[in-house]
């Protein structure tokens, strides 16, 4: 039975992207076939984060609407063999998306894969409350800052009430904190909201905290998800994530500040 | 944190603070409407239309509020607050 996953935030610039392409690698990298969708209908960019968007030639949409077939549509990714992409549609509007469809498009890939990654596109309309609607699980990713917490508590209360999981009466959906962008000086100088103020306020299970890294923009700039950087302390953070995912209990790493040498202390870092 | 801010005092209130706190002033209002059914908002205007025929009152005294008590019983909780004669 395929997990459907969606990654969601309401707000955007928080990195869902980000985390959705390094989610999904990382669950392909641990042997499970994995695709990963593009709901953002008009404005995809998993493919650049991913690093195929030379390689898209049909999209969900044309999918969805019987222009071309699953096969035709899905990218097979370059660095792993059990992971594929579903790209967005650059041209059309956000209503290209019905529920018809996205059900039938998902039935279809649930035969063939363990793990289905929905990456949501910003706000509540149409995309994004397609991108959540058959999700048996979601990452809430949010950045500890007030106007992403905000958000974040609102894609909860839709979670809650506008998913089939809600609609049906069934088991509700797993809901996960992913918090990025954790800066853990800032933290510890008072400046910034603890990884424990977030959880407090939100009430929902810590999925994983994926520090504030330049990995992020160099691995975005190269098209590689940032979990292939193992040398990074976000690729590693990302790596912790997934295991946790998978049922693995892996302490959270990266949250306490580094401690700075003699010399950095004095001049500065 | 180099040596100069080292000695200035730092004594200042912490803004993450400030950001917890409002956040869950407003995430537990967010809550509280969360339930509530889409028409609620165009009850609540309709009600407090009907008793401005009678008297004059503004929107803040008035408050209107859904409770689910159990499972099969909601309450519909109508406070007004009339004007001193």
């Amino acid at each position: 039975m395929a997990q459907i996953i969606v990654v969601t935030s309401g707000k955007g610039g928080v990195g869902k992207t980000t985390s959705s392409a390094a989610i999904a690698t990382g669950l392909a990298m641990q042997g499970r076939k994995t695709v990963v969708i593009d709901f953002d209908i008009g404005l995809r960019n998993l493919d650049l984060i991913m690093g195929c968007e030379r390689r898209v030639v049909y999209d969900f949409v044309n999918v969805i609407n019987g222009e071309a077939n699953l096969n035709q549509a899905l990218i097979k990714d370059k660095r792993c063999e059990k992971l594929f992409v579903l790209p967005a549609s650059q041209t059309r509007d956000k209503d290209a998306l019905t529920k018809e469809g996205v059900g039938r498009v998902l039935d279809d890939l649930a035969k063939d894969f363990e793990f289905i990654i929905c990456d949501s596109p910003a706000g509540i309309e149409q995309g994004a409350m397609m991108a959540l609607y058959f999700a048996d699980i979601a990452i809430v990713t949010t950045n500890p800052e007030v106007s992403s917490v905000r958000d974040s508590d609102r894609i909860l209360g839709m979670l809650q009430s506008k998913s089939r999981r809600a609609e049906l009466n069934l088991e509700p959906i797993k809901e996960y904190l992913l918090l990025t962008r954790y800066s853990p000086s800032r933290v510890k100088s008072g400046e910034m909201l603890s990884v424990d103020d977030v959880k407090e306020i939100l009430a929902i299970e810590l999925l994983g905290v994926i520090p504030e890294s330049q990995s992020v923009l160099k691995a975005s700039n190269s098209g590689v998800p940032v979990i292939i950087d193992q040398e990074s302390d976000a690729g590693l953070a990302y790596s912790d994530t997934v295991a946790r995912l998978l049922g693995e209990d892996v302490p959270v790493r990266f949250i306490t500040e580094e401690k700075k040498g003699f010399l950095q202390r004095i001049f500065g870092s | 944190m180099s040596l100069l801010d080292y000695f200035k005092s730092k004594k200042k209130p912490s803004t993450a603070v400030m950001a917890k706190e409002r956040l869950q002033i407003i995430v537990a209002h967010q809550r509280g409407q969360r339930d509530t059914p889409d028409y609620f908002p165009q009850m609540k205007q309709e009600i407090i239309a009907v008793i401005r025929k009678y008297v004059q009152i503004s929107d803040d005294q008035v408050s209107v509020q859904l409770d689910q008590n159990d499972d099969n019983l909601s309450v519909l909780e109508l406070n007004v607050t009339l004007p001193d004669r």
